[in-house]
């Protein structure tokens, strides 16, 4: 058993009287996809801000590599490993693929005195990279907004890989996309698992967790309600774990089974 | 892992149609300016060809004219693609003119003393500017419509208390003989125009003192600012890592902190920058008309702005061109100059900015939309 690669113990949260978090534990191991599942409200983005140095938590710890590690900015949390990408804040649609992929760390190449944004060789990094992720750009100069936005979460996946994410954080990739757009991108999660990444994968949608999840963390109403191994769970055990049972079952009863 | 040049020849996309060079070329941001350009250069041809407005001394007119209007358009270029807007621009420029002008003359420091103090300060407002904007994220454009009102009514009170007028001459003969006033007052080329003169290219004056020097005398420093700024601004804007980082705060500031964009550091720097060309314009002006007066610049920031809106940058930021800006200064200049040598009432420049706007911004949102695809 290797150790994980992160473990967050116990973290609470708490916003004034707000209790978003109440005690979540997870852990991600190197190479394999933990999903995260809740419904609405249950303190999904709040623990991943958390996880990602955006929010410091009020009590618990988190452990990096077996170390106890404390991120007061995004930029420390970056700096350690973690990378995070948000549902819409992946990347910018008037600036190139090029531009975007390198933002923050663009390479420069000398000319006497001055310091120039080397394209040349960012241009033909992002175009490999991309390529590696299958996604064939029309040219390193086409803006972002060109792209589907299954593409753009590809971009921005491959952006955190190459610069050398240990965990990588993925904010609901897929909800907003369509069924061709979704498998792209679990194909993507999984190409990146084989990487020796780990993932952490935010959704609520139970079957494009199952398709790709290693392990599956629900969290309701800011508590962990426990982690189940690929193969010990089902589908239907997971969707009422989110709802918190009951009532769901009773509606999909009604509904004919077809949440 | 080795994967030798597979992107060499990628696969082709069946969805993605082809893009004509025709269609590539006119997703630019310069496109709509470039236009202008091109109408407004055949219309003047057309009305007003023998008026001279195209004879050396017509076009060093409308020169320097576009070269004003460039020189704060670099600035406003810059912060308006980093997401902000700076209305204190011409405010800036009246008060920087009188404290030249204060300190100079009325106090009889060196020239050279009294223009860097005059950067500096205002460099220290633009610093002001940009760090109430990042820390209240109230738009700039309310804390800045605030120190146009702050500057321009400073500068008034200031001048009158000191000298009980509001415009303060005779800085000519302070500037004489020192070591950096002529970077913005001076001529340069003249021994071009000279020989030009001789072969008969420009005219000569024929009667008056200066009988036989030829009637221009040669480049103002003022339009060879416009041209360093616009080089070095277009420069940094696509050529550089904090270009990148310009229209990253500007496209999405968010975004751009959670890869470990400086933000606010870029959009402080660009409001001093805004600043710092607004006092190159006011020291060039007290040099040239050897006088400060507090109410100069009204309206500066406006033409600031639609210099750089024809010039093909978005209002909402993240999107723009520095050479852009410059050609809508240019199309400024020779419209406004233009119309002088054609005789046409002059009011009528007013209503020509206003359609131009109009079909500026009309024709970039539509340039945008073909580049994000949107519809």
């Amino acid at each position: 058993m290797t150790a994980p690669l992160i473990e967050l113990v116990d973290i609470e949260k708490h916003f004034g009287p707000v209790i978003a978090l109440n005690g979540v534990s997870v852990s991600v191991k190197a190479g394999e996809c933990h999903c995260l599942l809740g419904d609405n409200g249950a303190g999904k983005s709040t623990f991943i801000k958390t996880m990602s140095g955006v929010h410091k938590q009020t009590a618990g710890k988190i452990l990096m590599e077996g170390k106890e590690v404390n991120f007061n900015s995004p930029r420390a949390a970056m700096e350690a490993g973690i990378a995070t990408v948000y549902q819409d804040l992946a990347m910018i649609p008037l600036m190139s693929v090029t531009r975007n992929f390198w933002m923050g760390r663009e390479p420069q190449k000398r000319v006497g005195p001055f310091k120039f944004f080397d394209f040349s060789e960012a241009n033909e990094i992002t175009m490999t990279e991309m390529a590696k992720m299958g996604i064939r750009l029309r040219s390193p100069d086409q803006a972002v907004g060109t792209l589907s936005g299954g593409e753009r979460q590809t971009v921005a996946i491959s952006r955190a890989v190459y610069f050398g994410a240990k965990v990588l954080i993925l904010d609901e990739p897929t909800s907003a996309l369509g069924v061709r757009q979704t498998s792209n991108v679990l194909a993507t999660i999984d190409k990146v698992r084989k990487k020796g990444i780990g993932v952490v994968f935010i959704t609520h949608n139970v079957r494009h967790a199952m398709a790709v999840g290693d392990r599956f963390t629900v969290l309701n109403r800011g508590k962990t309600l426990g982690t189940a191994e690929r193969g010990e769970i089902n589908a239907e055990e997971l969707q009422d774990l989110m709802a918190g049972g009951q009532e769901l079952a009773e509606l999909e009863g009604s509904l004919g089974g077809t949440i | 892992m080795a994967e030798p040049h597979t992107t060499a020849a990628p696969e082709k996309d069946e969805r993605v149609r082809e893009m004509s060079a025709v269609r590539k070329a006119l997703i630019r941001p310069e496109l709509g300016a470039i236009c202008g350009v091109v109408l407004v250069f055949m219309f003047f041809l057309g009305i007003a060809r023998d008026s001279g407005m195209f004879a050396p001394e017509g076009i060093l007119n409308w020169g320097n004219v576009s070269a004003q209007f460039a020189i704060i358009a670099v600035g406003a270029c810059l912060l308006m693609i980093a997401g902000e807007f700076d209305l204190s621009v011409g405010s800036m420029i009246g008060f920087s003119g009188i404290v030249i002008a204060l300190m100079s003359v009325q106090w009889g420091f060196p020239i050279w003393v009294a223009i860097l103090t005059a950067f500096a300060i205002a460099l220290a407002i633009g610093a002001l500017n940009g760090y109430l904007v990042i820390k209240t994220g109230l738009p700039s454009f309310i804390v800045t419509l605030a120190f146009l009102y702050i500057l321009r009514g400073l500068t008034i009170f200031i001048a009158i208390a000191t000298t009980r007028k509001t415009i303060i001459g005779g800085v000519k003969d302070v500037a004489e003989g020192d070591p950096i006033a002529w970077l913005f007052g001076g001529k340069v080329f003249s021994g071009l125009f000279v020989w030009l003169a001789d072969l008969g290219i420009v005219g000569k004056f024929v009667a008056g003192p200066r009988a036989g020097q030829p009637v221009v005398e040669g480049v103002p420093m003022l339009m060879i600012w416009a041209i360093v700024l616009i080089v070095i601004g277009h420069i940094l804007l696509t050529r550089t890592r904090f270009g990148n980082w310009i229209f990253a705060a500007g496209g999405d500031a968010q975004a751009a902190r959670y890869v470990g964009v400086p933000v606010n550091r870029v959009k402080i720097l660009m409001f001093m920058l805004s600043a710092f060309c607004a006092t190159v314009l006011a020291t060039c002006q007290v040099m040239e008309f050897g006088s400060a007066a507090a109410d100069r610049g009204m309206l500066k920031e406006f033409e600031a702005i639609i210099s750089v809106v024809i010039g093909g940058a978005l209002l909402t930021g993240g999107y723009g061109s520095v050479i852009g800006a410059a050609l809508g200064a240019l199309i400024f200049g020779v419209v406004q100059q233009g119309l002088f040598f054609a005789g046409v009432e002059s009011s009528l420049f007013r209503v020509f900015l206003g359609v131009i706007l109009l079909l500026a911004v009309i024709l970039n949102t539509y340039i945008r939309r073909m580049i994000t695809g949107e519809r």
